[in-house]
């Protein structure tokens, strides 16, 4: 039971982290339908900028939140230096454009910061609790928690928000929102720019657990992408569902069967999932219109 | 027209051995290498960059050798196998060089191994695992110590310490998943059962489910973790975070201040193989590497400003390998190059003495070459052996 128990808990940190990242994926697909490959690389940059900028002598809170809003800039930046030039592109085309601005992301970033692994401390302490068999570091309460309370938030901005609600009427339909008064090239910095922030948040709350290193964003962005398929593209509430159930796949794959098969499992519940639910778990029906 | 068959002509020259012009007693003697200095495997290639240009500059102040100026040509193959193959064939027919040292990972020295059998041109590779090695390819040597060593050294260290069922945990990449491979090999050697074998992938930001199994098993006596990167690092903090008891090992994977840096406290307790340059500063004054790895270390510290890594020592100890062989050698002739490399004997390099023959192109043994260390107070503190 204990054992048990551990791998949940193994498999909700895990989850949570892949989530924060299909959030990212899911804010920039509704606003724009489109899938933004460097949403991994916002996460890096996130955790990277924190560990710099905590080692040149900034207290940590500080520098959580300047990390943050680096990556919300990096975003907005995406989006007028790389999307908006782009104008009427298909979408194909934005995500061919998200792919490059992933690598140059990543070229700077290890021209910047080398190629070595950094890590931080703890949020509070690295002191790992234990109840009932079970060890968790208190960093996994933070991850558990920030992702909850992103969630809430998002659910808020976007149900009770007016803001919220033209970035969906833009997602519904840009030409129609851009009459009712919307300001719709706002709406897509400000999604593009969310995006980044909630990486970035994502980098700074994984890091003192996973570590960070100039790459991480490929994987991450990978898994972030698949949990976001999982659920639904564009589906928060599938985002979440999707990021949790990988990470517990995972846990349990590794804990009761074997580490080895752990990513192929993973990968063939996707397929599963995606022949008899084409839309994902939460998505909406794509409806073709003609 | 011309300017397009030059290369033809002098690669087909070079090919079928017609000299393209004589080799004079003050030609430059032609030192090769293609690293790995960008890409995934940077931080091994960029040492050895480093310190090949330290160290041919400094022969080439100190009248070179034989009389003649070292001449150094490098590529970057950035990891890749099949650009590392490029390289080294640019290196033979192109550069002409009389001697080859690179090929920071296995896999480019395994994809240019066989250019240097068929050309005939001496080669000193930088990569870990047994196969560049075992079997004995004429002409390729190397200076890292294995993998198979590092198991055994562990092992070793276990059985004197009256481990005999262990735990292995290791990663799916190269190094680890060929770590594992020869930890199986020779376990039996020290009476050592492995009882639980788990592995990650190397990406993977959290061990704990692996732990727990082998945690589960009352049978097991210590856990080895053989793998390199950021993962061990996490394996170690999960194991520390999980509060097992048991003795922890790694493997030389880990041996650098980056680990010490990520796993923190954790470490704490931790026993590993090191190449002997890391604690060079350690070793009594009767040790045969002390003097050679302080002379490396203090060169490179005072021209890079940071400590030399054990990867920039194989380049150091391959440098000087060559070097002592065309001394001997009396020539740049590729045979008698090539039959000092395999004669060298007794040579103290900074990863080990090196005794080389027909059937070892390594050279190195356990007792010279890895030194067992245990983290204390957040860093290495050598064990009595």
């Amino acid at each position: 039971m204990a054992e048990f128990l551990q791998f949940l808990v193994t498999g909700i940190t895990i989850g949570c982290t892949f989530a924060l990242v299909a959030l990212g994926f899911c804010l920039v697909y509704n606003a724009s339908h489109v899938i933004n490959f460097a949403q991994g690389d916002f996460v890096m940059v996130g955790g990277m900028s924190a560990v710099f900028i905590m080692s040149s002598g900034v207290p940590m809170w500080l520098a959580l939140v300047l990390a943050v809003l680096i990556g919300g800039a990096l975003g907005a930046l995406l989006y007028k230096g790389g999307i908006q030039p782009a104008k009427n592109a298909d979408a194909i085309q934005l995500i061919i454009i998200t792919v490059g601005a992933a690598l140059f992301i990543r070229g700077v970033a290890h021209v910047i910061w080398g190629t070595g692994y950094f890590s931080m401390p703890g949020f509070t302490g690295d002191t790992p609790i234990r109840f009932l068999g079970v060890v968790m570091v208190p960093q996994s309460l933070w991850v558990i928690g920030v992702t909850v309370g992103i969630v809430t938030a998002l659910a808020l901005f976007f149900t009770r928000t007016r803001l919220g609600k033209a970035v969906l009427a833009t997602s519904y339909n840009r030409d129609a929102a851009k009459l009712m008064g919307i300001d719709t090239g706002m709406i897509l910095v400000l999604s593009f720019g969310l995006a980044g922030l909630l990486g970035a948040v994502a980098g700074v709350i994984m890091t003192p657990i996973t570590f960070t290193n100039y790459e991480i964003g490929v994987m991450l962005g990978l898994k972030g992408f698949v949990a976001s398929v999982l659920g639904g593209l564009g589906s928060f509430v599938g985002a979440v569902a999707g990021g949790l159930i990988l990470g517990l796949t995972e846990a349990m794959m590794a804990g009761y069967i074997s580490s080895d098969y752990k990513d192929a499992v993973a990968f063939v519940l996707i397929l599963l999932i995606l022949f008899f639910m084409p839309s994902g778990l939460f998505g909406q029906r794509g409806v073709e219109r003609v | 027209m011309l300017k397009k068959l030059l290369p033809v002509v002098a690669l087909s020259a070079a090919l079928i051995g017609i000299p393209g012009q004589g080799v004079a007693d003050d030609d430059p003697i032609r030192i090769g290498s293609f690293l790995s200095v960008s890409g995934p495997a940077s931080y091994l290639g960029d040492p050895q960059r480093k310190t090949l240009e330290l160290f041919i500059e400094r022969i080439n102040e100190n009248g070179g050798v034989l009389g003649r100026e070292l001449e150094w040509q490098y590529y970057d193959d950035a990891g890749a196998a099949n650009e590392a193959r490029t390289f080294a064939r640019r290196l033979i027919a192109q550069d002409r060089s009389d001697i080859v040292i690179g090929g920071t990972t296995t896999g480019a020295t395994m994809a240019a191994a066989e250019l240097f059998q068929r050309q005939q041109v001496p080669f000193i590779s930088l990569a870990g695992a047994v196969v560049v090695v075992e079997p004995v390819k004429e002409w390729v040597f190397k200076t890292p110590e294995t993998d198979r060593m590092a198991a055994r050294q562990v092992f070793a260290d276990m059985q004197q310490r009256g481990i005999s069922k262990i735990g292995l945990i290791s990663g799916t990449g190269g190094f680890g998943a060929s770590g594992r491979e020869q930890a199986h090999k020779v376990a039996d050697e020290f009476g050592i059962e492995i009882v639980m074998d788990e592995t990650y992938s190397p990406d993977d930001s959290d061990m704990t489910a692996q732990l727990t199994r082998i945690r589960g098993n009352d049978e097991v006596e210590a856990i080895f973790n053989f793998d390199f990167g950021q993962a061990p690092a996490i394996v170690t903090r999960n194991y520390a975070d999980l509060g097992i008891e048991l003795p922890l090992y790694q493997s030389h994977g880990v041996a650098s201040e980056g680990y010490l840096d990520l796993a923190g406290s954790a470490a704490e307790g931790v026993r590993l193989p090191v190449s002997p340059i890391l604690v060079a500063e350690l070793l009594p004054d009767s040790d045969p590497q002390k003097a050679p790895a302080m002379e490396y270390l203090e060169a490179y510290r005072a021209e890079y400003g940071e400590k030399p890594s054990a990867f920039g020592g194989y380049s150091y100890d391959a440098l000087m390998l060559a070097v002592d062989a065309i001394e001997r050698a009396g020539s740049t002739d590729p045979q008698a190059v090539r039959d000092a490399l395999e004669a060298t004997s007794d040579f103290q390099g900074v990863t080990g003495t090196f005794n080389m023959g027909p059937d070892d192109h390594m050279g190195l043994d356990i007792e010279s070459s890895f030194r067992m260390v245990e983290i204390k107070d957040g860093t290495w503190s050598l064990l009595d052996q």
